[in-house]
Order: C-alpha cells, then sequence, then structure tokens
C-alpha cells in the first residue's frame, strides 16, 4: 500500500516535471500568461511530490516491509531503528531518491521565494531545473526503481554493511546531497541566463545566497566523511584520495571558486562568463562524481551499485545536460560583453588568482581520478594516490592561500602592495617562526611549508578585522574572515598530523606496554562482548600521558552476522593538542594480537577548521538573507506609501 | 583608460568551445570504459614472471621443504600459503584435500608458525600437501606478491607464475582452480 503511494507519487512528480518544462519553455519563446502562470505552482506541487516518496520509502524500512526488494536487500528486523531509517539513502535506489527528492525540493523553494529576477529569467531558470530533474526521474523510474516488490516476501532481509551501521552515516550522504543537488540551482541559473542573455549583477546577487546554501551543506559533508573514515575505517588516515572522496572534493572546489567569482560579478559587473561556466561546472562536478562511482567505472569502496546498465543510463545523461549546457555557452558566452575591467593588483585581480588556482587543483584531482581509466583504456593497470594527489595539490593550493592572506586587504579594481605592506609584517613573522620551528624539528618539505602558510594565515585571516569597529563589522565579512580562519586551522592541522604522526603496529599480549609518542599503552584484556546484532572481541587499553594521567580506552574487533562481515571499531582519546587512536586487530600466534597504536598530534583541527569553514559561510549567508529580506521589506513599504498618498 | 585588464575568457574564438571538448573526451573515454567489461581482480604483478629464487626449510621434518627449483617438473603445481592460525586456511582444507584427489601436487609455505601447532592443525583438517617450507618472516610471501593467508599461486612447468587466488578457496570456486591448471599446462 506505501509502496505503491510512493511509486505514484514518483511518476506525478515526473509528470509534473515535464509539465513544468513545457510551460516554461512555450511561455519563454512566446508570452503565454496562463502556462507561465504554471510554471511555479507545478515546481512547488513536483517537490512535495518527491518528497511524499521519499518518505513513503522511509517509512517502508522504517516497518522492514520485506515484500519490497530494496528493503529485503538492505535492511533487517533486528536492526537498531536509527539504522533502519538511515538505511533508506545507503543504497543505491534509496540515494536516488533521495537525490531527486532534494532536487525537487530545491526547485519548489526557488519557486516559492524567488522575485528578484525578471519573470522570463525566472521561467528560463525553473525550465531547465525540470529539464534536469526528469532525467533523474527516468532514470529511478525505468532503471532503479525504489518501490519494486517480490513476491513471495522473504522471512528475513539481507541487511545493510556493517561499515555503514554508524550515526555518522545516519547524517553525512544527506548533508553532501543537499550540497550536490542544491548546486543544480546553480546550474539552473546560469543556464536560465545564458538562455536569456540576462547576466548582470543581479543575477549573480540572486544566485549567490543558494550557492552559498548547497557550500555549506558540502563542506560540512565532507568534513563529516573525512571524520567517518577516519574513526571507522580504522586506517588512522582522514584522507584517501578514493575516487568517492574525490567526488565529493571536485563540486567544492567548482563551488568555492564560484561563491567568490559571483561576488566579484555582484559587486563589481566582471567575470561575467566566467561565472556563468563555473556555474555549470559546479553542478556537472556532482554528477560526474555520481556517475563515476556509481557505474563502477572506478573501484572505490563507496561503489554500492555496481551496474554498467545504470551506468551507461547515467552517462546519457550526461551527455544530454552537461554537454547541452557547455554547448549553449559556447553558442552564447561570445554575445556576454566582458564587464568591468580592472588591475592585477586589485580585489578582483586577487580573486581571479583564487579562481585560477582553484581550477587548475580541480583540474590535477579530475586527472587522478581518470587516469586510472585512461591508462586502462591504453591497456595498462595503474593506481594514482598520495604521492601524485599531494605534491601536484600542494603546488596550487599554498600559492593560492597566500594569496587569500593578501586578497581581502586589497582595494576593488586598483590597489598598490605597498599600501598593505605594514600590514602584512606580523602574518610574515608567523610564516617565518612556522618554517623555522618546522625545520628545527627536521620535517619534511610539504609539511614545512603548509605549516609555514598555516601560521601566517591564522594571523592574515583576521587582518580585515583590524582597524575596524568590530560593531560595524557587517554579518558578511565576518563569514568570510571566519571561513578563511576555519582553513588557516585546518591547514595547521593537516602539517601537524603529518610531520608529527606517531605510529606503532606491534603484536602485544596481554599485560604488555607499549611507547607511542608521549603514550604508554598497555593491553590490559580481552574480553567478548555482544551488541545488537553484533558480536565482538573488545580489547582494553590503559593509556598514561606523559606519566601521569591514564584513560581507558577500548577498542573492538566486531563481527556482523547479517550480512557476516568483520569490522575494526577504533578507540580515541581527545586532548588539546591530538588525538590517540587505537585499533585492535586479529590474534596472532601464540596468543598475541595485533594492535594498532597512533599518536596524532592537533589532527582534530582539521575537522574544527572545516567546521569553522562552514560557520563562516552560514554567517555570510545569514547576512546577505538578511538583508535582502530588509530590501523587500524597504521597498514594499515604499509601495504602500506611494499607493495610500495615491489614494 | 591604463587599466589592464584580466580577460579570462575571451568572449570570441574557440577558447569558448574548450570545455565541450574538453568534456567530449571525457564522454569518449568513459564509453571505453564502460564497453569493455573491467576485471575486478587484483592482478598480482607477478602473474607471467618465474618464481623468484628461494629455498625453504622442512616445517615438520617428516616432510620435504620447498624450493623454486622443485616446480620445473614439467607439471604445473599449486603453490598455497597457509599457517595453522588462521581460520579461513581451515575452512580451505577441505578444498585442497579435493584438489589433491584429483591429482593436483600441492605445496605449502607455512607463515609463522611452529611444529606443534602444525601437526594439531593437520590433524584437525588433514595434510594435502607434498612439500611444506618453513616462512618465518614472511620473505618468500612478499617476494611472490602475497600480502595474506591463505593464498594460492598457479605455477606452470617451467616455474611461471599464472595465476593468483586471494583468500580461501570456496568449494564452488574449486572447479575454476582445476581450468585455471589446465590452462597452465601449456
Amino acid at each position: 500500500m506505501i509502496a505503491n503511494f510512493g511509486l505514484a507519487a514518483l511518476w506525478f512528480a515526473a509528470a509534473l516535471a515535464i509539465l513544468q518544462m513545457v510551460a516554461a519553455g512555450l511561455s519563454i519563446r512566446r508570452d503565454n500568461p496562463v502556462l507561465a502562470g504554471l510554471v511555479r505552482p507545478a515546481a512547488i506541487v513536483q517537490g512535495l511530490l518527491a518528497a511524499a516518496a521519499f518518505g513513503a520509502l522511509i517509512a517502508l524500512f522504517w516497518r522492514t516491509d520485506l515484500s519490497v526488494k530494496l528493503v529485503a536487500m538492505n535492511s533487517h528486523s533486528a536492526k537498531p531503528l536509527l539504522y533502519k531509517i538511515a538505511g533508506t539513502w545507503g543504497n543505491h535506489e534509496g540515494s536516488m531518491l533521495l537525490w531527486v527528492t532534494i532536487m525537487g525540493l530545491a526547485g519548489a523553494f526557488v519557486a516559492l521565494v524567488e522575485r528578484r529576477l525578471t519573470e522570463r529569467a525566472m521561467l528560463a531558470t525553473l525550465g531547465a531545473q525540470a529539464f534536469v530533474s526528469i532525467g533523474f526521474y527516468a532514470f529511478l523510474l525505468v532503471a532503479s526503481n525504489p518501490f519494486e516488490r517480490l513476491n513471495p516476501a522473504p522471512p528475513e532481509g539481507l541487511g545493510l554493511n556493517p561499515l555503514l551501521q554508524d550515526p555518522g552515516l545516519a547524517f553525512h550522504p544527506p548533508t553532501l546531497y543537499f550540497g550536490y543537488v542544491g548546486l543544480s540551482i546553480a546550474f539552473s541559473f546560469a543556464v536560465g541566463a545564458l538562455i536569456t542573455r540576462e547576466v548582470s549583477p543581479l543575477f549573480a546577487r540572486t544566485m549567490r545566497p543558494w550557492v552559498l546554501g548547497a557550500w555549506i551543506f558540502l563542506t560540512l559533508g565532507i568534513t563529516a566523511g573525512s571524520y567517518w573514515a577516519y574513526y571507522e575505517l580504522g586506517w588512522g588516515g582522514w584522507w584517501f584520495w578514493d575516487p568517492v572522496e574525490n567526488a565529493s572534493l571536485m563540486p567544492w572546489l567548482a563551488a568555492t571558486a564560484l561563491l567568490h567569482s559571483v561576488s566579484v560579478l555582484a559587486s563589481r559587473n566582471a567575470l561575467r562568463a566566467w561565472t556563468v561556466m563555473l556555474g555549470v561546472v559546479a553542478f556537472s562536478m556532482s554528477m560526474i562524481g555520481t556517475f563515476l562511482v556509481r557505474s563502477g567505472i572506478l573501484t572505490s569502496v563507496h561503489a554500492f551499485a555496481v551496474d554498467p546498465t545504470r551506468g551507461t543510463f547515467i552517462l546519457v545523461l550526461l551527455a544530454i545536460y552537461i554537454g547541452g549546457a557547455l554547448l549553449l555557452f559556447a553558442l552564447r558566452a561570445a554575445t556576454v560583453t566582458e564587464g568591468q575591467r580592472f588591475t592585477v593588483t586589485s580585489r578582483e585581480g586577487a580573486l581571479v588568482c583564487n579562481n585560477v588556482m582553484l581550477t587548475a587543483t580541480l583540474g590535477i584531482v579530475l586527472i587522478g581520478t581518470l587516469y586510472p581509466l585512461l591508462a586502462e583504456a591504453m591497456g595498462n593497470k595503474v593506481s594514482v594516490g598520495p604521492p601524485y594527489f599531494n605534491p601536484m595539490s600542494a603546488m596550487f593550493v599554498l600559492p593560492m592561500l597566500v594569496v587569500m592572506g593578501v586578497g581581502p586587504l586589497l582595494r576593488w579594481r586598483r590597489d598598490k602592495l605597498v599600501r598593505i605592506g605594514r600590514r602584512l609584517i606580523a602574518p610574515a613573522f608567523f610564516s617565518a617562526g612556522g618554517m623555522i620551528f618546522m625545520l628545527v624539528k627536521g620535517a619534511s618539505a610539504l609539511p614545512a611549508l603548509g605549516m609555514m602558510v598555516a601560521a601566517g594565515l591564522l594571523v592574515a585571516s583576521l587582518m580585515p578585522l583590524s582597524g575596524r569597529r568590530l560593531r560595524m563589522v557587517t554579518l558578511p565579512l565576518w563569514g568570510m574572515v571566519l571561513a578563511h580562519f576555519g582553513v588557516a586551522v585546518a591547514l595547521f592541522g593537516m602539517a601537524a598530523d603529518s610531520a608529527f604522526t606517531k605510529e606503532r603496529l606491534i603484536a602485544a599480549r596481554i599485560g604488555q606496554t607499549t611507547d607511542v609518542g608521549p603514550w604508554k599503552v598497555e593491553l590490559q584484556t580481552i574480553m567478548p562482548v555482544a551488541g545488537p546484532n553484533w558480536t565482538a572481541l573488545e580489547g582494553a587499553l590503559a593509556a598514561t600521558y606523559q606519566g601521569d594521567h591514564t584513560v581507558i580506552l577500548r577498542t573492538q574487533s566486531r563481527s556482523f552476522w547479517a550480512p557476516f562481515q568483520q569490522t575494526n571499531e577504533s578507540a580515541l582519546h581527545t586532548r588539546w593538542n591530538g588525538q590517540l587512536y587505537v585499533v585492535l586487530g586479529d590474534q596472532v600466534e601464540g596468543g598475541r594480537w595485533q594492535l594498532r597504536l597512533w599518536w596524532k598530534p592537533f589532527v582534530t583541527l582539521i575537522w574544527l577548521g572545516g567546521v569553522l569553514i562552514a560557520l563562516g559561510g552560514l554567517l555570510a549567508l545569514t547576512g546577505r538573507v538578511a538583508s535582502d529580506l530588509r530590501r523587500l521589506v524597504a521597498v514594499n513599504m515604499i509601495a504602500y506609501r506611494r499607493k495610500r498618498q495615491g489614494r | 583608460m591604463s587599466d589592464t585588464s584580466v580577460p579570462l575568457v575571451k568572449t570570441s574564438g574557440l577558447t569558448l568551445w574548450l570545455p565541450l571538448a574538453l568534456f567530449s573526451g571525457f564522454v569518449a573515454l568513459v564509453l571505453v570504459g564502460l564497453l569493455r567489461p573491467a576485471s575486478r581482480e587484483v592482478q598480482s604483478a607477478m602473474i607471467g614472471k618465474p618464481l623468484p629464487a628461494f629455498s625453504l626449510k622442512p616445517a615438520i621434518p617428516d616432510i620435504p621443504g620447498l624450493a623454486h627449483t622443485n616446480f620445473v617438473g614439467g607439471k604445473p603445481r599449486l603453490l598455497n600459503i597457509f599457517a595453522s592460525w588462521c581460520v579461513p586456511c581451515a575452512a580451505e582444507a577441505p578444498q585442497l584435500e579435493a584438489l589433491r584427489r584429483s591429482g593436483i601436487e600441492i605445496d605449502g609455505v607455512a607463515i609463522r608458525d611452529t611444529q606443534a601447532d602444525l601437526r594439531l592443525f593437520f590433524a584437525r583438517n588433514g595434510n594435502p600437501y607434498s612439500r611444506i617450507g618453513a616462512d618465518n618472516v614472511s620473505a618468500v610471501q612478499f617476494a611472490i606478491g602475497s600480502s595474506g593467508v591463505p593464498e594460492s599461486f598457479i605455477v606452470d612447468g617451467r616455474g611461471i607464475i599464472r595465476y593468483q587466488h586471494i583468500g580461501d578457496i570456496r568449494p564452488e570456486q574449486v572447479e575454476i582452480i582445476l581450468a585455471r591448471l589446465k590452462e597452465a599446462e601449456h
């Protein structure tokens, strides 16, 4: 019953998307108030129907309705409720349904609140949004129907991948999806602007909060995903350059570039074609990333739906949407005039530099992700890892961050470095200090450079506030400062972690004590424990920091039985200056146990930095929305007064 | 105006077509990847190469040890990396026994093991091995590109590694191993 309802809602949503696209398309070509009036309501109802279908799927997972194939394949009646619900999007079909739901709701939200653009541009935008949605509805209904039934229903489900049974997973994918799919709005705005040839500061101001919103979710999603991989996979690393991680990083890089170029367009009416281009690229990267992961064309731990048919389907969608948008860009961008001019040493100049560097980094990540595919097409098998990604991306990111320290101090249009020279003394001093410290400690080149830039940035990022009355500083400026400061904090954590991490891999007897960094760790006991759908061997370790202050850590080697899989649950102890990370492995000969121990100085700053960046985005978004609302109220007040006076 | 402008995208010319061209390249590349059925197996870099030279002492006195020179007898052999302390190795034992009964010669490399443990293991699971070499520091194991236990290698009659099987051999995989052994005869 619920399944039928969900499927029906999905079909109606798809039909409304078609109506929305056709009505928008026709009324752009020839003014037609009746058809144009249909577009916004269609967008709103379409979003609600998609949400209803998604709600139906959640209900099916909640009740563990095993007559639905998807539930039977991915859930189990003995699973905790949180993971039953999270299981809704822990699989291919459910996550694609989440994708169209977010896309529909985002479109509905735009249709509901956005009144700044001209009606024609709005129609083009909503039409483009519907056009993209239709493809994904078709993909769901034809190639990955989440509501497919099983007759007879099996007595029990197969269960959810145990790695995914973690509170982090309940929120990490939806957060990332809000980011990925939120960028579809930027894509639709860009396509709409190309269709109507209306690329203006107004267009940029309209697009900015949507980009900012998607970017905040992406930032949080990537940060959470990195922390999840860090503690759940038990490998002790926080970034693996895995194709899926790259798939989330690439849209983020494009969105970050877009966020900065949109500011130039909004306040200076420059970088017009470039901003439109980035709007197309950002969401294209979301789709390409999803495709690379879902088609199984790249092997990855995340590839939970390896299926060439689906891969081909998504590829066709990609070719239509991205290819179409780029074709439109090539045809129309020549008619977009260049906009205002500026010198190299200016705020715009610094932002252009940021954009070029971010785009270059994006290129490097994309090439590294695709290279194994290219090599395989030529008959070689290779994998590309940190030895390529780390130095290559640092080559562009570190100089970019130096510019990030200086850029906000420059004036718009034209400026001289001499003017701000004195304000750069303190950051330069800290940079030198950071470098010297790392060289004395004998760190290798990359972490040393990272620490140098981080130390300077920690100060430089706060500089835009100096000489201002703090009460007068606008929210978007606070947001920028906080986000840039977050970048410095995260970079500090990365440099400290990669330079000073201590690792031990031992086969320990019970009662044996080992050193790792400033810690002494004793393996005290190994005890069996049981959870709701797993049993485990739990190792208790007593860790002592520099001779005093002992803590007990419990790490487990878990065996899940539906489906059968072993996972290692790491145990962490966080101090202000770092984390102790322990993982229990297998039993080895002679009654000893494999133990992996890490002392990771300041590693938590990486994720703290990520959260600060997202918070910065949130402040900026709040500021922008608040000032838009104030402007709206003022305009309405004036109109109201005029009306009364006229009477 | 003396301003030097920074045109990021020239508003005319072929540059505007560049993104589309790059994207077409991507689609072409991916199509090649999609149409060719990709193998998901981990390919050992050692496949097609001769066994590295090694000579291991017997792991138990009554069964001979193992050296690379044992593999040039003209018939393909199965080289099994195992340990008495490894649970999947015990699960794999019936399949090895089945392979032995169909006439396959199986040689073992025992990883970080003791005589007493091995005797207990064979008493429980049977002993399919013609020869067993003791590899207490995993030197041979790493040299032939194995990273865990159990793993099995098919070595042809000239000492060339032809196939690597990672993990335990399941009952349904015995046929595959037999077919691969047959292939290795040529």
